[in-house]
């Protein structure tokens, strides 16, 4: 390979991440937007509506107030670590990005047989994202550590219980995708889907959609499980945090939300395809983005109906129910799978076999 | 026993829950944006205040300072002496703004309905100095108000 062969590759590659990291950036600033427009609707009011034509220019307003406002590093804070954990907690949620196959073009007919639209098309894609997505821990305890304040630390250590608890369930609902796909890379998944809304994940594995998606709410610090950084904690790990930092922590919560809901429609509702295969003709990226961003709207949704857990509540949600019942539908999923006379039924999402 | 079960692993609750958020997301909203919308206001609204004049021209104040004995937060300051036509009238009647507790004492303890307070409340300034309204001012805003204070006096005749 010569360096002109390494240089095109290496730009490739840097329009591939941008094409993602600036739509993520992009996103993240509106569904804020939308957020607010929408608990003020359930709420009766208005939202923003006033920057801008339908308060459409509030994120920029926002993002503008954000950056221009001093970024406060308390004297007794550990100063490295304190600059260094926001970024930890973003790095993480973007890259994971990586793996996410955004749909297949075949360019127009140009090139033989479809590609998968994904800035690496990793054969352990769904591990890359589980392991990626653990890290993010990491830039919450070190948040709430170097900033040497009382709260910050309660806060983290209770984040990082809630992250590494409902970690678990996750992971083990994602168990059953694998063992009905029999592959971990993610279009693979997708792939094994395909032949409309009876093929998707969604129907032998509700309770693991239930499961995975209420565990991406628990992940990211969403309601109701956003205990985390409730008023009593004084807004948790990020206490001592302001202006671009104090924005990078959200810009990584929204991130992964976008993640989460990125993955929930690639592992059970059947990513880039359509309910009907008929409706096929429509670009399978708008089927996935579309699907994504409804349960955007289900978090939006969840945050402006539910009530928080109090701390021991959210932890036997984790342990004494989501985990015994993923490892139940491991054991049942495995029974139909290599039982005799039971494997005709789910020999139909079976896409191994 | 398998009606709460269902309940249970459906979270049968939770969905009547959103079903309720959902319903409120397309409601009519209530918000008044205010300053393109204002809500209604009472004829007894206390806002800013006014010093009126009968239709002659005469102002109406006869430098009896009930107002300013009445008022709690001492916001009013009144001199007076006698015109040349031998009427006692007021010199000085200053009304403090920032000490102003918009009580309304005053307008009720006038006789000749000279002092009132209009339903104006947008008179936000950006020094205090501006808040200290005196004879003159009142009395402008008493041209300025005139029509909507009578109005406001009659509809609210029936009930004082």
């Amino acid at each position: 390979m010569s360096a002109m062969d390494m240089a095109i590759q290496a730009g490739i590659w840097a329009l591939e991440i941008l094409a993602i990291a600036a739509p993520v950036a992009l996103s993240v600033a509106y569904i804020t937007y939308m957020e607010r427009r929408i608990i003020g609707w359930v709420q009766v009011r208005q939202g923003c509506n006033r920057v801008g034509p339908a308060g459409l220019l509030q994120p920029l307003a926002d993002g503008l107030k954000l950056f221009l406002k001093e970024t406060i590093i308390p004297t007794q804070a550990n100063r490295v670590l304190f600059v260094a954990a926001p970024l930890l907690s973003l790095v993480p949620a973007l890259i994971a990005f990586a793996v996410v196959p955004f749909g297949e073009t075949s360019l127009f007919g140009i090139w033989g047989h479809p590609h998968v639209m994904a800035v690496s098309n990793l054969n352990v894609g769904l591990l890359y994202v589980m392991a990626i997505s653990s890290l993010s821990i990491y830039g919450v305890l070190m948040a709430g550590w170097s900033s040497n304040s009382k709260y910050p630390i309660v806060g983290a250590i209770r984040s990082t219980c809630q992250m590494i608890s409902y970690e678990i369930s996750m992971g083990f609902g994602l168990v059953t995708v694998m063992m009905l796909a029999g592959s971990l890379n993610l279009a693979d998944i997708v792939h094994a889907q395909a032949g409309g809304l009876l093929h998707w994940y969604m129907i032998p594995l509700f309770p693991m959609l239930l499961v995975f998606f209420i565990s991406g709410c628990a992940e990211t610090g969403r309601t109701p499980f956003d205990l985390t950084e409730t008023e009593e904690l004084v807004s948790g790990y990020y206490t001592e945090y302001s202006g671009m930092w104090f924005a990078t922590f959200s810009l990584a919560e929204y991130g992964a939300m976008i993640l989460i809901s990125l993955l929930t429609s690639i592992l059970f509702l059947g990513g880039w395809y359509a309910p009907i295969p008929a409706l096929d003709v429509i670009p399978g990226t708008v089927w996935l983005l579309g699907k994504t961003a409804f349960l955007i709207f289900v978090f939006i949704w969840f945050r402006a109906t539910f009530p928080r857990y109090r701390y021991d509540q959210m932890m036997r949600l984790g342990w004494k129910i989501f985990l015994p019942w993923t490892l139940g539908w491991i054991f049942v999923v495995g029974l139909f799978i290599y039982t005799p006379g039971l494997d005709g039924i789910i020999n139909f999402w079976l896409a191994w076999r | 026993m398998l009606k709460r079960a269902f309940k249970t692993w459906f979270l049968w609750e939770l969905l009547i829950g959103l079903s309720v958020t959902g319903r409120y997301l397309f409601k009519k909203k209530i918000t008044v944006e205010y300053p393109e919308e204002k809500t209604p206001l009472s004829p007894r609204f206390r806002g800013l205040h006014a010093l009126r004049r009968y239709e002659s021209g005469e102002e109406r104040c006869i430098a009896c300072k009930l107002c300013e004995v009445v008022c709690p937060a001492t916001a009013i300051l009144i001199e007076s002496a006698e015109r040349e036509d031998g009427s006692r009238r007021t010199t000085r009647y200053d009304i403090d703004m920032t000490k102003c507790i918009y009580c309304g004492f005053c307008q009720e303890a006038c006789p000749v309905d000279a002092i009132v307070e209009t339903q104006e409340f947008e008179y936000a300034t950006e020094t205090r100095g501006e808040l200290y309204y005196t004879k003159e001012m009142l009395l402008a805003n008493g041209d300025r108000h005139e029509k909507k204070i009578a109005a406001n006096i009659a509809a609210d005749a029936p009930y004082s």
